[in-house]
């Protein structure tokens, strides 16, 4: 695995401009409602695609995403 | 599933409350407000910042930053400003203004604070309506585009022509920074970043006024989808307000961002 996200389910208001811009498709809007009344962006990763881009946190307008990706090696190294 | 290898590489900024906001879904305003807050902690500069509001759908952007906030009356944002700024010389002041504020019943102030190089930052976003009041005509309507008070298209033998704000500034003589930037797509929310940086830096070093106007969407009023409003400002918006850089005085070209 090289990347993932996290959504604050709670903060998104399901615009789904995550979904637009996501290369690898990953982010889909989700069949439920949240308890603030919108459809939430629903990450769902099971072949590890995601390469921790930014592309999605970079248009989130709510900040509701969190990216984090795999350590380099080298930097394991160094520490 | 989340393992300890992983590092985050990107989180929510502190310089942003934890509050929800009020923009509608989709609405670029909290992309520009999480770029200034982006900024203001890259800077380490929240503990001096003081903002100031403007009315309009950015009312509450002092609920939004985690920094010190004043709010203006309607279109009196870089006048509050400036008082603050020669008040408090050495803090950092920045106004968030919409284009009902800035560019209709504030174009006084902004433009008399920009021709006394008055040594604060703006940031401008432009959406071309008046957002929070329902989507009325703004002075930057599109030619042709319905609002709420043009329901037929703005008719500009009537109505008259949108004000390009960023061009109009660039002529006034105080003025050292004048950029317009859009954020239909992660690239151009990027440089629009990159502008909002050198705005706060054009400040630090005291070089005078600085504005970022920013194209941004309202897919409420525009009657869109968020995906279908971020096409409407590449497509219709960039070809009327061009995106680029309108003034740089000698000394900001010199500036490493």
């Amino acid at each position: 695995m090289r990347g993932a996200i996290r959504i604050d389910e709670n903060r998104c208001k399901g615009c789904e401009l995550c979904t637009m811009v996501c290369p690898k498709h990953l982010i889909t809007t989700a069949d439920y409602f949240t308890p603030r009344g919108y459809r939430p962006a629903l990450y769902t990763d099971p072949h590890s695609l995601c390469t921790g881009c930014l592309l999605c946190a970079t248009i989130c307008p709510d900040a509701a995403i969190t990216v984090y990706r795999e350590a380099r090696l080298k930097h394991a190294v160094a520490a | 599933m989340l393992t300890d290898s992983l590092q985050i590489v990107y989180e929510r900024p502190h310089t942003l409350t934890p509050v929800i906001t009020h923009y509608c879904p989709g609405c670029t305003h909290g992309i520009v407000q999480r770029l200034v807050a982006e900024v203001l902690q890259e800077m380490d500069l929240r503990e001096n910042t003081i903002g100031v509001a403007s009315v309009g759908c950015s009312v509450f952007a002092y609920n939004y930053f985690d920094c010190d906030f004043a709010e203006a009356a309607h279109g009196r944002a870089p006048a509050m400003a400036t008082g603050i700024k020669r008040v408090h010389p050495k803090r950092t002041v920045f106004t968030y203004q919409g284009d009902g504020d800035l560019a209709s019943i504030g174009l006084a102030e902004i433009v008399h604070a920009a021709t006394r190089g008055e040594n604060f930052t703006v940031i401008f976003v432009n959406n071309g309506v008046y957002g929070m009041t329902g989507g009325q005509m703004a002075p930057t309507t599109l030619p042709g585009m319905k609002t709420t008070s043009s329901p037929a298209g703005r008719d500009v033998e009537t109505m008259g022509y949108p004000l390009r704000m960023a061009e109009l500034l660039a002529t006034v003589g105080g003025a050292s920074y004048i950029v317009r930037r859009s954020v239909h797509d992660p690239g151009h929310i990027n440089q629009t970043k990159k502008a909002i940086k050198t705005a706060f830096q054009v400040q630090q070093q005291e070089m005078g006024f600085a504005l970022v106007e920013v194209l941004s969407s309202c897919p409420i009023n525009w009657g869109m989808t968020p995906v279908e409003a971020l096409a409407y400002i590449k497509d219709k918006m960039i070809p009327y307000f061009p995106l680029g850089d309108f003034k740089i005085a000698e000394n900001v070209k010199a500036l490493k961002v």
